[in-house]
């Protein structure tokens, strides 16, 4: 290793060069146009895990039982909640749907959950659960959209992006923000949930994906070691370093620096998904098979991440979207599957930051993009038990970061049709998760275009029966 | 996420003021301070964010002068006192050393400079213009005038005008010009910035060699008459007309819009004069005799997203598309943020929410729906018409003897419709004795035999008809499926569309099944297919289906395979398609001859038939043109025709704008949402921008005229401003997108005012706009930066020295191409799928999946690569492509890991080193050190220095050891397992990975 490149490895990713000109940056700016974050309350919530059940889970099978809507199953849905409603799927008159599902009060403090969860009773008393979230998009890939940027269409930064932008990264090798994907599909919205919008690209998201190459383009082309390109990069670094002292442009500096995080990714990053350096007794308690893809590795993976001092993750598990067209989307086969498939990895995930002390300064946010329908689909006369989608009302759960443990909040009525109590909108639940990492959301602002966006756009309120 | 990208890309240097403080907008130094360009800006930047439109602060607003004067509403101490700056709190409040006093709060403190500024204002008696006029005022609203060259000391450097505006302002900031760039350098500049292409080394050397004095000017026009000079440029605007080849949404499905970027890229290789460029695109449907090229142009604002998703109402995704296009057109033409005034009065500019809609409502009568890509139109390219044009006549002079009449035929004509009367008499419809339907539909027996559904319309149904044979013998079935009003879309099926499948037709005679032979139908749906032969084939899957001809009767028949005696028959009718695919009229027939093995007739032509001479003449005409596709006279002329039709090229569609016939209404949209319309408006431009002339029409072509007006203050500036920006990274004014108030003021606005008019003189030429620019002094600065200025002027805003910047995605690609001789130079066209790691299109709700081409389309320029805005092409996202969603005026410009290991591993590039590695062990000379300047010449242009070479000799030596002593790893970089070949890769992958080679220095 030659001296220079030691040199600047000691100073981290920002090297000289690009010091001296954060400082120009700093001296020269009229501040309102300084792409700077505003400063941080200090709290103890440092990092974000946000479970996405991407297509929605049924809140009415899951968390929000509803013991008239079992009364009324079958029977035609009530015209008042019909008039002027627009459903995705649901034609004509649909019937009301209960829920075949058993719910009891767990834990200590009693909070109810369905059947299908039996993990999740385990840790009742460490989340708070909201049963009145509501969006206003009835399409997956808007609402996710929405849930994911406060903007209902593509273009706009990401909250993982936001976070990233409004406290950086706390790890040299690794991206700030990681999103991990299970599930036959990828989720609906695409990569404009992870984007940067118009924050500076560096926030954007960066996919670890299963298999042989969690970054994309992070393995060496075949006949390559780590050998070869170590060589190969010292000979780049030492070609860009006389262009430096030839031209001076700090920005060569910047992009030297940045084949060495590549080069240090190279080495990091397959460490980092390398779960079969858990103990057995770790893979079994989340339920992986190392080299199996699953939301169980990913749960694990998340853990393995934060530790790192990666700020934000996100896991997509697709497969959520119980319309009841056929056996594999309804309600009595696929959504037991998916509960069977994330209940025990959540659940392990919550209990492991725990125990490793890292849930405090970890927020854990679980829940789809929207509800569903408390009246069966029957879509084209199907015989297989459904929900469409439904905005006016879901259920989500928090966990650590500040979040106050063991409470519900929120109600919805007798059907579980709308909300009637505490409602909290999508851009609420945002200011809720920066208010945790310290981060004002009316304050955390990036001009574009001529104006001052924020994440919560012009809404957004704190919800402060959630904090601890 | 990285932070040591450190926000150097495009928008930090957008937003930063210069380091070199001097009032922006005065080239002179002042005797008198205006408010308008000095003061106003300052309270602008750092005071209207707490005192201003949106918010005031402790009661105080500092954006109109009523309110400024009035001072704080909470408190008693003037704010203002003109001619006393030590009595006004606005100079107090600004150089207190509370920090709890201090203004801005909480901010830095404004700079001595500014300071300055302010209190000399108030002492020389606040001077404050009428808010009114003041608005009116800020420069970009004022048409340019023409300012005389500016003086200069040296007058030996300046080349053009462009020099004369940046030498004095240097001369101004006591600096000195960069020397002119090494000739190499110089070259692979203007390749870059020309065509986007790394130059060939032949034409480096003949560059060095070119000892005229012109030398560089013929390079320069050389360059813009390269086809690849449209591509290059095509690719910036595309970003501006957010071009990509899918709808967007959730299931961004593909459309079919390459036509337009076809468009553009002629546009420019034709150097369209911008005036046009802009009618054709925002109007060009509207203009009189409108071309196919002025037609496929209005693709600019087809760009729009749309929405399939199921139970969305089109009419808010018409809104957003409208929104969008009203939002493109302010931020292109005019770099106006009118989009801030779609929800309320915008809070800087001077633009009210009543005239967001005024201009939105010039886009509001286009008859797209925001729910399909219609309108389209078929677009062949110009080959293609050429080829159209050359079967025209053939073709018409066969479909005029198709028509001709002739005693001959009128004969035949005559045989053939005696004997499908003949035919058709001896069909006996059944009189059904019972009917049933197996999941409850009502069938109810009409007077003509035929049985209609009603009731419970179930997704399958098994229908059964029994009835007495009235004939000694069967031997042929006809079912008729009858359109019906009471059906939906007048049926004949029973699903929404009319439509309805029929699975099978069991035939019982006397109650003993009989197979039934040759089924014919006047129409079978095509897509699967859905054949009526599908209906007797015993698979229950395959049936006969009729879409897209609902609405309109149709019958099938089937000949019984061996004539019988009946009595007595039952028909039963299998419908297990699903969804309502049921019959909801229909009639059984039967005969006593064997059916013909033509086709039968339409039931529509069939009642024509029976007329016979009572036939008016449309009628006649049908049935012959029905005859005539079918008769074997014809069928010679028939052949030749379809012979001639099949060598039709079949043209690619493109997504175009149509006006309707009556105008939208427009109304002001409350909050900006499309379910809340409050008063109507008129088209008309924002009124500070002046108006449409009197005789100018009220739609887009009076508004796309009015842009290109020649006293329109912005349209010119603006396109100069993004020019500019091209070939130095960023614009004179910084915000190419907000010439407003809250925008960065020009840092030379006379040299964008002269560039602005220098545009519209010459008739807004285009290519000399980049020529003019591209042969300036100041262009061909070296780009070399000393600690010195990199501190005094690090963004580079007075040119001091020449440009550098990394390249876009797109030039990322198209030079690693270039050099390493990759690259299919094809222009134009479809787009296409080079490889691509899998898994980057997997999305619910789409089974497209992206097909990787081989061959030389894999090596096309990226502008061609397909667009996918959910799931873009990995290189696109990693190098700060935008989606493609909305509008995007300047690019990011980040720098990041990801980068480094797309340009270290991604499959393309490392195909790209080992074409790189042969070129070089192909084209140059035996000697390794020649060769490895080779490279380096093919990606840099200049010839390495000795230090460099020793640096790739050392890296090559050492890779030969390694791969001689493993031939399996040489096996598996290169083919042939060549371990030379495999160090040179590793040596090209190294030179392709240069800062120099992916940045333009």
């Amino acid at each position: 290793m030659n001296a220079s490149r030691r040199e600047f490895l000691q100073q981290g990713c920002y090297g000289f060069g690009a010091m001296a000109f954060a400082a120009l940056l700093a001296r020269d700016l009229p501040a309102r146009l300084l792409a700077a974050p505003p400063p941080r309350r200090a709290t103890k919530a440092r990092h974000v895990i946000f479970l996405h059940m991407a297509g929605s889970p049924s809140q009415l099978d899951l968390f929000d039982p509803k013991p008239k809507l079992v009364q009324w199953s079958g029977k035609a849905c009530p015209d008042e909640y019909l008039r002027n409603e627009r459903f995705a799927f649901i034609k004509g008159t649909p019937k009301m749907l209960g829920s075949p599902y058993a719910f009891a009060p767990r834990g200590r403090s009693g909070q109810v959950i369905s059947e299908l969860l039996p993990r999740l009773h385990s840790i009742a008393d460490d989340i708070a659960i909201v049963r009145s979230m509501r969006t206003t998009q009835f399409n997956h890939a808007p609402a996710q959209i929405f849930m994911n940027t406060g903007h209902e269409r593509m273009g706009r930064p990401s909250m993982g992006a936001w976070v990233s932008y409004g406290i950086g990264s706390a790890n040299q090798n690794l991206p700030g923000y990681v999103v991990l994907l299970s599930g036959r599909y990828a989720p609906d919205g695409g990569a404009s949930l992870w984007g940067s919008g118009f924050l500076p690209t560096g926030h954007q998201g960066v996919r670890l994906r299963s298999g042989a190459e969690p970054v994309l383009y992070l393995g060496n082309p075949p006949g390559m070691d780590a050998g070869d390109r170590r060589r190969s990069l010292d000979a780049l670094e030492q070609l860009n370093g006389l262009a430096l002292q030839q031209n001076g442009d700090p920005e060569i500096r910047t992009r030297m620096d940045q084949y060495e995080l590549a080069f240090r990714m190279q080495m990091s990053v397959p460490e980092l998904a390398d779960l079969s350096q858990e103990p057995p007794e770790t893979l079994a308690m989340y339920g992986v098979e190392p080299g199996q893809p699953s939301y169980a590795g990913n749960c694990l993976l998340a853990r393995r991440l934060i530790e790192r001092g990666v700020r934000f993750v996100e896991l997509y598990h697709w497969g959520w979207d119980s319309h009841g067209t056929n056996a594999g989307d309804d309600i009595v086969h696929s959504l037991p599957e998916r509960c069977r498939e994330t209940d025990q990895a959540t659940v392990a995930l919550v209990a492991d930051l725990k125990r490793m002390g890292l849930l405090d300064e970890t927020l854990i946010v679980w829940g789809g993009e929207f509800g569903r329908t408390p009246m069966n689909e029957e879509r084209d006369g199907s015989k297989f038990l459904g929900r469409d989608h439904h905005p006016h009302c879901f259920t989500i759960w928090l966990a650590g970061g500040g979040i106050k443990p063991g409470i519900t909040i929120g109600a919805t009525d007798e059907f579980g049709y709308l909300i009637t109590e505490d409602p909290v909108e999508v851009h609420d639940l945002h200011a809720t998760m920066l208010h945790l990492l310290g981060l004002d959301h009316l304050q955390l602002t990036y001009k574009f275009m001529g104006r001052d966006f924020r994440l919560t756009d012009v809404s957004g309120v704190v919800v402060d029966k959630l904090l601890a | 996420m990285f932070r040591s990208s450190l926000h150097l890309g495009a928008h930090a240097v957008a937003a930063i003021a210069l380091a070199v403080r001097l009032p922006a907008a005065t080239q002179e130094p002042a005797s008198g301070l205006s408010f308008q360009g000095e003061v106003r800006p300052i309270l602008e930047q750092r005071c209207f964010a707490c005192h201003g439109a949106t918010r005031q602060k402790a009661g105080l607003r500092l954006d109109q002068r009523a309110w400024a004067r009035a001072g704080s509403k909470n408190g008693n101490r003037p704010v203002i006192v003109p001619g006393n700056s030590a009595e006004s709190l606005l100079y107090q409040r600004l150089v207190a050393a509370d920090e709890d006093e201090r203004m801005p709060f909480g901010e830095e403190a404004l700079a001595a400079e500014e300071i300055e500024i302010l209190r000399r204002w108030l002492d020389e008696g606040a001077e404050w213009p009428e808010d009114g006029s003041t608005l009116r005022r800020h420069w970009s609203y004022v048409p340019p005038a023409r300012p005389a060259l500016p003086p200069v000391r040296d007058d030996a450097w300046p080349r053009n005008g462009v020099d004369r505006f940046v030498l004095a302002r240097l001369e101004r900031e006591g600096l000195a010009p960069s020397p002119e760039a090494p000739a190499e350098t110089l070259i692979r500049r203007l390749y870059l910035d020309l065509v986007g292409l790394t130059p060939p080394v032949s034409e480096v050397d003949e560059f060095l060699a070119d000892a005229r004095p012109d030398a560089y000017e013929r390079l320069v026009e050389r360059l813009l008459a390269s086809p690849h000079y449209g591509e290059r440029q095509a690719q910036l605007w595309l970003d501006l007309a957010r071009y990509a080849d899918t709808n967007g949404y959730e299931k961004d499905e593909r459309r079919s819009q390459w036509r337009y970027r076809d468009w553009v890229i002629d546009a420019y290789n034709r150097n369209l004069p911008f005036d046009r460029f802009t009618i054709e695109q925002l109007a060009g449907d509207l203009l009189p005799d409108a071309t196919l090229e002025q037609r496929i142009a209005t693709g600019f604002h087809r760009n729009t997203m749309v929405n399939k998703e199921g139970g969305v109402d089109a009419e808010e995704f018409r809104v957003a598309a409208v929104v969008d296009r009203t939002n493109t057109t302010a931020s292109v033409w005019l770099g106006a943020t009118l989009g801030c005034a779609q929800c309320h009065d915008h809070k800087y500019d001077p633009y009210a929410q009543e005239e967001y809609y005024q201009f939105f409502a010039f886009f509001n009568s286009t008859t797209d729906s925001g729910g399909s890509e219609d309108p389209q139109i078929e677009a062949p390219t110009p080959q293609q018409q050429a080829v159209m044009a050359e079967l025209a006549p053939q073709i018409e002079a066969l479909e005029r003897e198709l028509e001709a009449r002739t005693p001959e035929l009128e004969s035949a004509f005559g045989a053939w419709e005696r004997r499908r009367r003949a035919e058709l008499a001896q069909w006996v419809a059944l009189q059904p004795r019972s009917v049933e339907s197996a999941r409850g539909a009502t069938l109810t027996v009409l007077d003509d035999g035929s049985v209609l559904a009603s009731g419970s319309a179930p997704d399958m149904d098994h229908y059964v008809v029994s009835a007495e044979v009235g004939l000694p013998r069967v031997a042929g079935l006809r079912i008729e499926a009858l359109s019906d009003p009471s059906l939906p879309s007048q049926g004949p099926g029973r699903t929404g569309h009319g439509n309805f499948v029929l699975n099978e037709v069991t035939l019982l005679v006397d109650g003993v099944a009989v197979p039934l032979g040759r089924a014919r139908a006047d129409f079978e749906q095509m897509d699967r297919p859905w054949p009526a032969s599908g209906a007797v084939d015993g698979d229950p899957a395959s049936g006969w289906a009729i879409v897209p001809q609902t609405g309109q009767s149709h019958q099938a028949v089937f000949a019984l395979e061996r004539a019988l005696p009946a009595a007595h028959i039952e028909v039963r009718l299998a419908q297990d398609y699903g969804s309502r695919h049921t019959l909801g009229r229909f009639r059984v027939s039967v005969c006593a001859e064997a059916p013909p093995d033509a086709p039968p007739l339409p039931p529509a032509l069939e009642r024509l038939l029976v007329l016979g001479g009572t036939r008016g003449a449309p009628e006649q005409a049908q049935l012959e043109a029905h005859w005539r596709a079918s008769a074997p006279e014809l069928e010679a002329a028939r052949a030749r025709l379809a012979q001639l039709r099949a060598r039709l090229p079949q043209p690619a569609t493109c997504m175009v704008l149509a006006e309707r016939a009556q105008p939208r209404a427009t109304h002001v949209l409350q909050k900006g949402s499309f379910l809340s319309p409050g008063a109507a408006v008129e088209p008309a431009v924002p009124a500070v921008l002046g108006s449409l002339p009197p005789d100018a029409p009220r739609n887009r072509l009076g508004l796309a005229q009015w842009l290109v007006a020649p006293d329109n203050p912005l349209t010119a500036r603006v396109l100069a401003n993004r020019v500019w920006s091209q070939y130095f990274g960023a614009g004179l004014s910084s915000t190419p997108e907000d010439f407003g108030s809250q925008g960065d003021a020009p840092t030379h606005s006379e040299l964008l005012d002269w560039l602005a008019l220098e545009l519209v003189s010459g008739g807004w030429d285009v290519k000399a706009l980049h020529h003019l620019i591209v042969t300036s002094a100041t262009y061909r600065q070296a780009s070399r930066v000393t600690p010195e200025l990199l501190e005094r002027d690090p963004y580079n805003r007075v040119f001091a020295r020449g440009p550098r910047f990394r390249l876009e995605a797109e030039a990322v690609r198209d030079v690693a191409l270039s050099a390493s001789g990759l690259l299919n130079p094809v222009l134009g066209g479809p787009s296409v799928f080079p490889p691509q790691p899998d898994g980057i299109w997997n999305l619910p709700y789409s089974d497209d999946r992206w097909t990787a081409q081989q061959g030389a389309e894999r090596h096309r320029r990226a502008l061609y690569t397909f667009w996918r805005r959910s799931a873009p092409y990995p290189l696109m996202t990693n190098f700060d492509a935008p989606s493609r969603e909305f509008t995007c005026t300047r690019r990011a410009r980040s720098n990041t890991p990801l980068q480094a290991l797309n340009l270290l591993n991604d499959p393309a590039f490392v195909e790209a080193a080992a074409a790189l590695a042969r070129r070089m062990l192909a084209q140059a000379g035996a000697g390794d050190a020649e060769r490895a300047a080779y490279g380096f010449r093919l990606c840099v242009a200049r010839a390495p220095q000795p230090e460099e070479v020793r640096i790739l000799l050392e890296l090559l030596g050492a890779q030969r050891r390694r791969y001689q002593a493993d031939p399996q790893a040489a096996a598996a970089l290169v083919a042939g397992a060549d371990p030379d070949l495999a160090a040179w890769t590793v040596v090209a992958n190294v030179l392709l990975n240069l800062d120099e080679t992916i940045t333009k220095s």
